[in-house]
């Protein structure tokens, strides 16, 4: 019954959306009804072929297929986003790398490499150990029967659309919130589906309470949801076209916009890796958390007050000055929240201090963590407005974004790969630690190029922009700034390469630990649920 | 400290355990509950003095009395005011007069610097050196004159600025339309041999004819040019769009049709005065 049900449905969108490619008004709006009706109809013969086989048996242990699944898009698309990020690092510092054709020019792939590294990487990074997390932890398999496979397709689906939008030039024009609105509605029924396969699991949980990790991931979940819905309310120009006008207009837009974009930071590269980091850290430590009430106390206060911060990315523009400073205060009192988690995860560790000569993992996770306390230490400093008048649209913001992503959501997301390979494909150990050592070390210093480049060329930037003479004159043009840039752009880029190689080396010795480290003996990993 | 010693002093935990994993029942770290406390009182102090809480019809303004839109028109009009002498003097002397004042020029000079960078740099560059069809400011070669005078005007009426009856307009037409393919060749031949460059003679002596039935109205019988009418000297080796043949055949093919825009009523006069010393003063002026 199920089956013509599925049947049914997946011929009315293959139909809907051949029709759509037939209407199209716009090239990039017609590829993506094809490769709809590619997918669609794909799965449609797919389902007539199997629907009288014999019902497979049901399983009943932790459904680990999909979570395989997501760290192999993980490194895949980890290394696409890292590649695509170098590539226009070096475009900035040599524009002949835009090849003059508008597929390869930096505000096409600009957003292609955010978005890769961001959802397509981050994204699957939190989907697929949230998946591993909420199972282990509620000693529960995931609800929903293939529904996490629907989300885990479903996602990749949402990437290939907005990465195929953006070379082709479609685009809203919101940062970090770029796919247009048929992409939006998509991630819009995948993510209620992942939510309730998360909740759905939560609530058929064996244990009594529900640990940390998933408080964090639960509020990820929820929240980025509210933020995709008002962010990218839009009215379509037509039904078969890309393009779309926003509902808000004005410094409302404006405020929508970073209101969505600094909780897609909040809530997507905090609450989600702080979910990842409450799980991994203390599993790989072998410690208990440091404290139960730090854990509540900075969970709430961080959920409560990380809403109100987005103002910060709107000081002295049309913005009135008393949502100004309101964005700026709840900045400021955000520091402690988001230091609890830091100080949960580095304390975790008394006791195991010794560990972190001999596992180059856990080395790992520590980094990120300082990463991530030193990156939301500087957010508040930078959200100070004396501060941000200096800072604001200069390479410094680029620099704290990355020490944020490549330090800390990197970091986390490569010790958590490096954590769930042995366990998902029931090796007895990594394939090479020391390989590990020189992905940490290559890392390290990348981010150290990368932010510390850009931390000179922002400031030395924000100074020229604002160097006046006696007479109040402007000193200099913009261009002698992106002149004076050369250097540092030169030394970022090879912070990238640095990032990138240490990626590669991961890449290899995951797939070298899945094909050749020997077989785990005994059995214990696959626990079941029941 | 050792892991015998943890083990010994281990502090309750909460007695939950998942998948291993156990919590400690610590209490929260002084200084961090502190940390957090003073923020929280260092905002409710900073949103009273500042405006900060949205009301019905307003926002509170703060006790300070703080508004970022009045502290920037009060760091603009201190510079006025300090200014207001030499700006007014500057904007009313004759043009000349600007270069024999020393006080007058060093102001126009700085000035005009900040209003080049600032307006002109994104065609003309921050060097003034220009583009492939934005004219080199620097050099001795003027479209429509070089004289402080010539300067001001291209600089408040632009050229070929459909809003401005006073811009500077003229029009080369499309031969492409008027020429035979062939002929068009043989004028190209001789705008290369008038610019010195190599050329095929007995095509350039044809198009010699033709250059005296077509072009030589505006850009004068040996190929120097007419100011007046912004036709550029041909005989130099100083090319707007290229002097190599491909680029005359596109340019004498289909033409070409500069534009830059008025500045008058955009920039004060004091700015226009101003940024034309600049540019009169960076080597090329007359």
């Amino acid at each position: 019954m199920l089956n013509y049900f599925k049947l049914i449905v997946l011929a009315i969108i293959t139909l809907a959306a051949a029709m759509a490619a037939n209407f199209a008004h716009d090239g990039a709006y017609q590829i993506h009804a094809i490769i709809i009706v590619l997918v669609a109809g794909g799965l449609f013969i797919h389902t007539l072929r199997h629907t009288n086989d014999a019902p497979k048996p049901a399983e009943t242990g932790y459904m680990d297929g999909v979570v395989r699944y997501g760290v192999i898009a993980t490194c895949f698309w980890g290394l696409a986003g890292f590649l695509v990020g170098t590539y226009i690092a070096f475009q900035l510092a040599f524009p002949i790398l835009n090849l003059d054709l508008p597929w390869t020019t930096f505000g096409r792939l600009r957003p292609l490499h955010t978005s890769a590294v961001i959802f397509a990487f981050g994204g699957n990074a939190l989907i697929a150990t949230s998946f591993y997390v909420v199972q282990r932890t509620t000693a529960a398999r995931l609800w929903g029967g293939n529904l996490s496979w629907f989300v885990f397709w479903g996602y990749q689906l949402f990437i290939v659309l907005a990465a195929t939008g953006y070379l082709l030039g479609v685009t809203q024009g919101k940062e970090y919130a770029e796919p247009e609105w048929y992409v939006d509605i998509w991630l819009t029924i995948v993510w209620v589906a992942y939510l309730a396969v998360f909740m759905g699991t939560l609530i058929r949980r064996k244990e009594p309470h529900i640990y940390v990790a998933n408080w964090f991931y639960l509020a990820f979940i929820v929240t980025i949801a509210m933020l995709h819905l008002v962010n990218n309310l839009s009215l379509p120009v037509s039904i078969f076209g890309s393009k779309s006008v926003q509902l808000f207009s004005g410094v409302q837009d404006a405020l929508t916009q970073w209101w969505y974009g600094h909780n897609a930071v909040g809530f997507f590269l905090t609450a989600g890796f702080l979910g990842m980091m409450y799980y991994f850290v203390p599993k790989q430590a072998e410690r208990p958390i440091y404290s139960y009430k730090l854990s509540i106390i900075h969970f709430w206060a961080l959920i409560f007050l990380y809403i109100w911060a987005g103002p910060h990315h709107l000081h002295y523009t049309a913005l009135p000055d008393w949502a100004q400073v309101l964005g700026m205060t709840f900045s400021i009192v955000l520091w402690m929240p988001s230091w609890g988690g830091m100080i949960n995860g580095l304390m975790t560790l008394s006791g195991a201090w010794d560990k972190l000569r001999t596992d180059p993992v856990l080395r790992m996770m520590v980094v990120s963590i300082g990463f991530y306390g030193m990156s939301t230490f500087e957010g508040p400093m930078m959200s100070i407005r004396a501060v941000n008048s200096l800072s604001h649209y200069t390479d410094w913001t680029i620099g704290h974004v990355h020490s944020g992503a490549l330090g800390w959501n990197g970091m986390v997301t490569f010790g958590a790969l490096y954590f769930l390979t042995p366990r998902l494909w029931n090796r007895e150990r990594l394939y090479s630690l020391s390989m590990v050592s020189w992905h940490f070390w290559l890392a390290t210093i990348g981010i150290v190029l990368y932010a510390s480049s850009m931390w000179v060329t922002g400031i030395m930037e924000g100074l020229m922009w604002r160097e006046v003479d006696a007479q109040g004159f402007l000193v200099n043009s913009f261009a002698d700034t992106v002149g004076a840039k050369f250097p540092m752009y030169v030394v970022r880029g090879l912070g990238g390469v640095l990032y990138l190689t240490g990626a590669i080396i991961m890449c290899v010795n995951l797939w070298k630990t899945v094909t050749s480290s020997p077989a785990k003996a005994s059995d214990a990993v696959a626990v079941p649920a029941e | 400290m050792s892991k015998q010693d943890a083990n010994n002093n281990e502090p309750p935990t909460t007695g939950h355990i998942w998948d291993g994993i156990r919590e400690y029942d610590n209490p929260l770290p002084r200084w961090w509950l502190w940390t957090f406390y003073a923020t929280i009182v260092w905002a409710i102090g900073y949103t009273i003095a500042y405006p900060a809480w949205p009301l019905i019809s307003g926002a509170t303004p703060g006790v300070l009395g703080y508004s970022s839109r009045a502290d920037v028109a009060a760091d603009i009009q201190r510079f006025a005011d300090a200014n207001a002498e030499v700006d007014s003097k500057l904007a009313s002397v004759e043009l000349a007069e600007i270069a024999t004042d020393p006080e007058l020029l060093s102001y126009a000079k700085n000035g005009g610097a900040a209003v080049f960078r600032t307006w002109c740099a994104q065609c003309h560059g921050a060097g003034a050196a220009g583009f492939v069809g934005y004219p080199n400011l620097i050099d001795d070669d003027w479209l429509w004159g070089g004289s402080v005078d010539e300067i001001h005007a291209t600089i408040s009426h632009g050229i070929r600025e459909d809003r401005d009856d006073d811009t500077h307009y003229s029009e080369m037409p499309k031969f492409g339309e008027i020429l035979e393919g062939a002929e068009i060749g043989q004028l190209v031949q001789y705008v290369l041999a008038l610019s010195g460059q190599d050329n095929d003679a007995a095509a350039a002596t044809a198009g010699q004819v033709l250059y005296v039935d077509n072009c030589e109205s505006c850009h004068a019988e040996d190929g120097k040019g007419d100011r007046d009418q912004g036709a550029p000297n041909l005989t130099d080796a100083i090319w707007l769009y290229g002097g190599d043949a491909a680029t005359l055949t596109a340019t004498i093919t289909n033409a070409r049709f500069g534009v830059m825009p008025a500045w008058a009523g955009r920039l004060s006069e004091s700015q226009i005065r101003q940024v034309a010393t600049y540019i009169h003063q960076q080597g090329g002026g007359e």
